[in-house]
């Protein structure tokens, strides 16, 4: 099993959503975010003084997957994730330990 | 003996409303007037009470989540400690029968000059403003100073600095008299007497408490603490604007049609002012700037408010313009000198309200005159001298005796939670992500680290 991390533009989370459950991929979970990579921050006005916002807003979304639709997922996030500007995120895959459901105690693939 | 006694209380039981019920008179015209005056000045009286909610909401909403209890608390209770304090105290001295320089009877309402009911509903127009006057300080310490050190000087204000200048400028409008009014002072609606005051004390107040943490860089830059609700501030502002309009026609305190002028100078004036504002930060960083057109808007409406009665329409949108490019001018010079006001307290209200009072004389429909220019000023230098002396010395003793300023971690926590165990925003994250947060070692630190004060209590998130 492995988990795979992704951070996104926000307004891409449909685009995203939309090409992972098209693969089978039944879960997810999305948390909003700030950060920021390469893409610097920008420039905000208040009261005649600028000052820099560094930290941008992102979705993260994490998907628990088997180890063979890996690549496939990280294929769907990257056709819906893209945009071409700087910013456009990151994908992380790690591994997944053990995976349970917590309502039937299932645990391993069919937890998935 | 029975019997008579029954038949002589039928009697009286049918004869008894005959007493209770006078022959019906008809209302004289002046009778009536009499009682329009009432209805309006009362009616005007609530709508400056609503001012209080608009203050509130315009100084939370450009202050952060973690201190809008507190700011809040500070609104609600610098009217009701200031209410209680103007009737012991503050009305008496205003407007009681005067020694020159206050007045000296009317204290809790007692045994005034004039008593009866002109006496309470004059009282509710004038403890509205003085709630006003008082309630503007807040802005401008606002996210560092100790609750207990702002109901003290709330008290003081009310009972003691307010009135006594505004004995001087408006002591005759009930039975005192004072020297200002005296030389010819014009100032209808209060952008002395109320705003400046305001301003002024607020602007002693924040040179007693000092910056907040973080707002001045060791080189002198200006780090932005972006308010945490611009929808709540933008609210603020139209409830002012609404209740202005109580604040300025309510000042003729009669029903009558030259309410109709004053609230005409009172719109130009307003709009005007938020149009100044916007268009010059537009010019000035390519963008319209959210908050000074805010405060543009009510730097218009400080602006004409010593002169709505006595200027034309023309001149009130000149007057609103000029206020609405003073205020931003004024903000940013407030920065430059590290005197921190979150809200622009001093920028609208003292700077405004001075430049309002300079305007009445200036655009005098009764002509231009030099005379009436220099009791302006006088009245100008006046209410800055008396404010700054008793408010520098109020805040400072206050300093000395309990301390007005929160401690670090007390600010850093935020004062919903030092001041209150409160928190505005329960259900959600307050914190700003990208904080500053100082270390011992100065330079950019721009950035939040992981690390908070050691001393901020476990559940605070």
């Amino acid at each position: 099993m492995k988990k795979i991390e992704c951070i996104i533009k926000p307004f891409k989370l449909e685009d995203v959503k939309a090409a992972i459950t098209d693969l089978g991929i039944t879960g997810m979970t999305v948390s909003e975010v700030k950060g920021f990579g390469r893409q610097k921050g920008h420039t905000e006005l208040y009261r005649g003084s600028e000052y820099q916002v560094e930290f941008l807003p992102k979705v993260k979304i994490e998907i628990v997957v088997p180890a063979e639709k890996v690549d496939q997922v990280i294929q769907g996030i990257l056709e819906g994730g893209r945009t071409g500007q700087i910013g456009d995120g990151k994908i992380f895959v790690l591994d997944a330990l053990e995976t349970v459901r917590i309502r039937t105690g299932e645990r391993g693939r069919e937890a998935l | 003996m029975k019997k008579k006694i029954m038949v002589t209380l039928l009697v009286l039981a049918v004869l008894l409303p005959s007493f209770v019920f006078a022959e019906d008179v008809p209302m004289t015209a002046d009778q009536v007037q009499s009682n329009l005056n009432f209805v309006w000045t009362l009616v005007a009286a609530f709508l400056v009470f609503l001012m209080q909610a608009g203050f509130a909401m315009v100084e939370a909403g450009f202050t952060r989540a973690k201190n809008a209890c507190n700011i809040l608390m500070k609104n609600l209770m610098d009217f009701s400690v200031g209410a209680i304090a103007f009737w012991a105290v503050g009305f008496g001295l205003m407007f009681g029968t005067t020694n020159g320089f206050f007045g000296t009877n009317g204290f809790f309402l007692i045994g005034g000059p004039d008593g009866g009911n002109w006496g309470y509903g004059f009282w509710m127009f004038q403890v509205v403003f003085c709630a006003t006057a008082a309630t503007i300080i807040s802005g401008g310490v606002a996210e560092r100073t100790k609750f207990n050190a702002y109901l003290i000087y709330s008290f003081f204000v009310s009972a003691l600095i307010y009135p006594i200048f505004g004995s001087w400028a408006w002591g005759s409008l009930l039975n005192g008299s004072g020297w200002l009014e005296g030389l010819g002072f014009i100032d209808f609606a209060g952008s002395t007497v109320v705003h400046s005051v305001g301003g002024w004390l607020a602007l002693a107040g924040a040179i007693v408490v000092g910056p907040r943490i973080g707002k001045y860089t060791k080189e002198g830059k200006v780090r932005p603490i972006p308010g945490h609700n611009i929808p709540l501030a933008a609210l603020g502002v139209f409830l002012l604007w609404f209740g202005w309009y109580g604040f300025n026609p309510g000042s003729t305190t009669t029903g009558d049609s030259s309410i109709a002028l004053i609230a005409v100078t009172t719109t130009l004036a307003a709009a005007a002012g938020a149009i100044g504002a916007m268009i010059l930060t537009w010019l000035k960083y390519g963008k319209s700037d959210v908050g000074m057109t805010l405060n543009g808007a009510l730097a218009g409406l400080v602006g004409i408010t010593a002169g709505c009665a006595n200027v034309s329409p023309t001149s009130a949108v000149i007057i609103g313009l000029i206020a609405g490019v003073l205020v931003v001018y004024s903000v940013l010079f407030f920065d430059k000198i590290k005197i921190d006001d979150p809200v622009g307290a001093i920028s609208v209200h003292g700077v405004c309200g001075a430049w309002g009072t300079l305007a009445a004389g200036l655009f005098d429909t009764a002509g231009f005159n030099l005379g009436t220019i220099k009791v302006q000023l006088i009245g100008i230098g006046a209410c800055f001298a008396w404010c700054m002396v008793a408010g520098l010395i109020l805040f400072k003793l206050i300093d000395l005796v309990i301390g007005m300023r929160a401690s670090q971690e007390e600010e850093l926590a935020g004062l919903d939670f030092s001041e209150h165990a409160a928190s505005a925003y329960p259900d959600f994250q307050t914190v700003h992500l990208g904080q500053f947060v100082p270390g011992g070692n100065g330079g950019s630190g721009l950035m939040a680290t992981e690390k908070k004060p050691s001393t901020v209590p476990a559940e605070q998130s």
